[in-house]
């Protein structure tokens, strides 16, 4: 593996943020947004109701974070590529001498810096806000945060094939395949909730697992080992499907010429 | 001069359609070969194979004595490409899409490489551009900059004058005929433009349907064929299309 390479590959992805700010409103805007009017609703609904207030934002904004973490992830594997596609890129890249794992490293890194900057912002706002720490998960953010994020490179991954396949039509499953997954996964509420055939899809889910735990350590205030275990498990099952799936593609696309046709569109 | 490049019995099929068929060709070090055919002959796809972005169906590459596909990422360090379809980031600046490449590409003192390309081709004032804001002539230039940025050995240039007027279309041909002679680099050329063939080329192949018809001197393909031109060579080929003696298949 090249750092070089990969060191490369990252700063011009970040580069296209820093020469136009417009991009940083998907980092922040949106996702503010998202999380100011799911976080004023549940204030209505709590107060219309009356039940206990407290416990359920907590739950709502905790998931609101933590779905981002996934969301960004994923963003950045599938966005990265089409912003090279966009650029008319493409050829540049797969004729220099770059690795398909170094290019897919570069976008697994980017994701981190947008993840970074997401949930800095919204932890922010949450604070200031509703009062929500999201730091009361202490260190069990940390492997909390790393399996959505592993998550979100599988499915950016399976995007990016996708789109590969299908050419630049495709594009919207770019945005399309984590929501795809969201009922499943039981973001905003608990697995329990889901008719039993979506209750198994739901336990394939590393996402699940995180979602679940969450909730739990909010409640317990502490972190279910169980849940993180059976996360990282279906992580490693997605991790690899998903790096096949993605191989495969590639080396159907070179058969094909689906990367001169995608690169050329 | 030594063999760069060996093309043996090469074959690239979709389905029932074959672009390229059975074509065998060598490429002597620091020989400027240009590709000739009508649109969909092949040359395109024959090109993309060369630069591992296409999987041959059948047949080898063999490029600096080694097989392409067992040493694919090693060989493209030492090769680079620019086409007219396709672009550096428009949202970039000159120099950080050449600051890019020269990373990927492990050039060492990259800043003074970049300064003298960005002098040769006549565009270091606009460094700092954006690169979307640079005319069809500057982008063509870029593109050639970031080709030559690791000082390749095998360069590929697809249609580079395809959308530029004949001013300067003329300037990059000289520019790449110069460089090419002070750097003795061997060069794979696709053109509609048949002035840049016979100004840059030292041997043409002319391919249809996938196989190479004809080939050698662009002047003495001119000749043997008792044509006034090589565009009327072209469209007799084109339409014609049956294999002829070669005039000096190296």
């Amino acid at each position: 593996m090249n750092l070089n390479v990969i060191f490369a590959l990252t700063r011009r992805y970040l580069y296209l943020y820093t020469r136009n700010p417009v991009r940083m409103i998907e980092l922040i805007f949106w996702p503010s947004v998202e999380l100011l009017v799911m976080g004023f609703l549940t204030v209505f609904i709590q107060k219309s109701s009356g039940s206990d207030f407290g416990s359920f934002i907590r739950f709502l904004l905790g998931a609101v974070i933590f779905w981002d973490v996934l969301f960004r992830s994923q963003q950045a594997v599938a966005i990265s590529f089409l912003e090279d596609v966009w650029t008319r890129n493409l050829l540049n890249i797969f004729v220099a001498p770059v690795r398909t794992y170094e290019y897919l490293f570069a976008t697994f890194c980017v994701g981190l810096l947008r993840v970074g900057l997401t949930v800095f912002i919204l932890t922010l706002l949450a604070w200031l806000v509703y009062a929500f720490n999201l730091f009361e998960f202490e260190w069990s953010l940390i492997p909390y945060f790393a399996n959505l994020m592993i998550f979100g490179w599988s499915l950016g991954m399976i995007s990016t094939a996708l789109i590969l396949r299908w050419g630049q039509a495709a594009e919207g499953l770019a945005w399309a395949v984590p929501y795809l997954l969201q009922p499943f996964s039981a973001v905003f509420y608990p697995v329990s909730i889901l008719p039993t055939v979506f209750q198994f899809i739901a336990w394939l889910l590393p996402s699940t697992y995180v979602f679940e735990g969450m909730r739990a350590g909010l409640a317990e205030g502490s972190m279910n080992y169980t849940y993180f275990g059976l996360s990282v498990l279906a992580n490693l099952v997605f991790m690899v499907i998903s790096g096949l799936i993605f191989a495969q593609t590639m080396k159907a696309a070179r058969q094909k010429g689906l990367l001169t046709r995608i690169a050329t569109q | 001069m030594s063999t760069l490049l060996t093309i043996e019995e090469l074959t690239k099929d979709y389905g029932s359609t074959t672009a390229v068929d059975h074509l065998s060709l060598s490429v002597k070090k620091g020989e400027i070969v240009g590709l000739l055919g009508a649109n969909g002959a092949g040359k395109t796809t024959l090109m993309q194979m060369i630069l591992g972005l296409l999987t041959p169906t059948s047949g080898e590459i063999i490029l600096f004595g080694e097989s392409f596909h067992k040493h694919r990422v090693k060989h493209l360090k030492r090769m680079n490409f620019t086409s007219t379809y396709s672009n550096l980031p428009s949202n970039l600046t000159v120099e950080q899409n050449l600051k890019f490449f020269a990373q990927i590409y492990a050039v060492k003192d990259a800043k003074r490489k970049i300064d003298s390309l960005l002098q040769e081709f006549e565009i270091a004032d606009h460094r700092k551009s954006i690169t979307g804001n640079l005319s069809s002539g500057e982008s063509t230039r870029l593109n050639l900059c970031k080709a030559l940025l690791n000082d390749p050995e095998l360069l590929l240039l697809d249609e580079p004058t395809a959308s530029l007027d004949p001013d300067i279309a003329d300037k990059v041909r000289t520019k790449v005929r110069q460089v090419a002679d002070e750097k003795g680099i061997t060069m794979l050329y696709t053109s509609h433009n048949m002035k840049d063939i016979e100004t840059i080329c030292d041997r043409l192949i002319f391919i249809h349907k996938g196989r190479i018809v004809t080939q050698g001197n662009p002047a003495k393909i001119v000749k043997q064929f008792e044509r006034g031109s090589l565009e009327e060579v072209f469209i007799h080929l084109a339409r014609d299309g049956e294999i002829v003696e070669e005039t000096d298949n190296p």
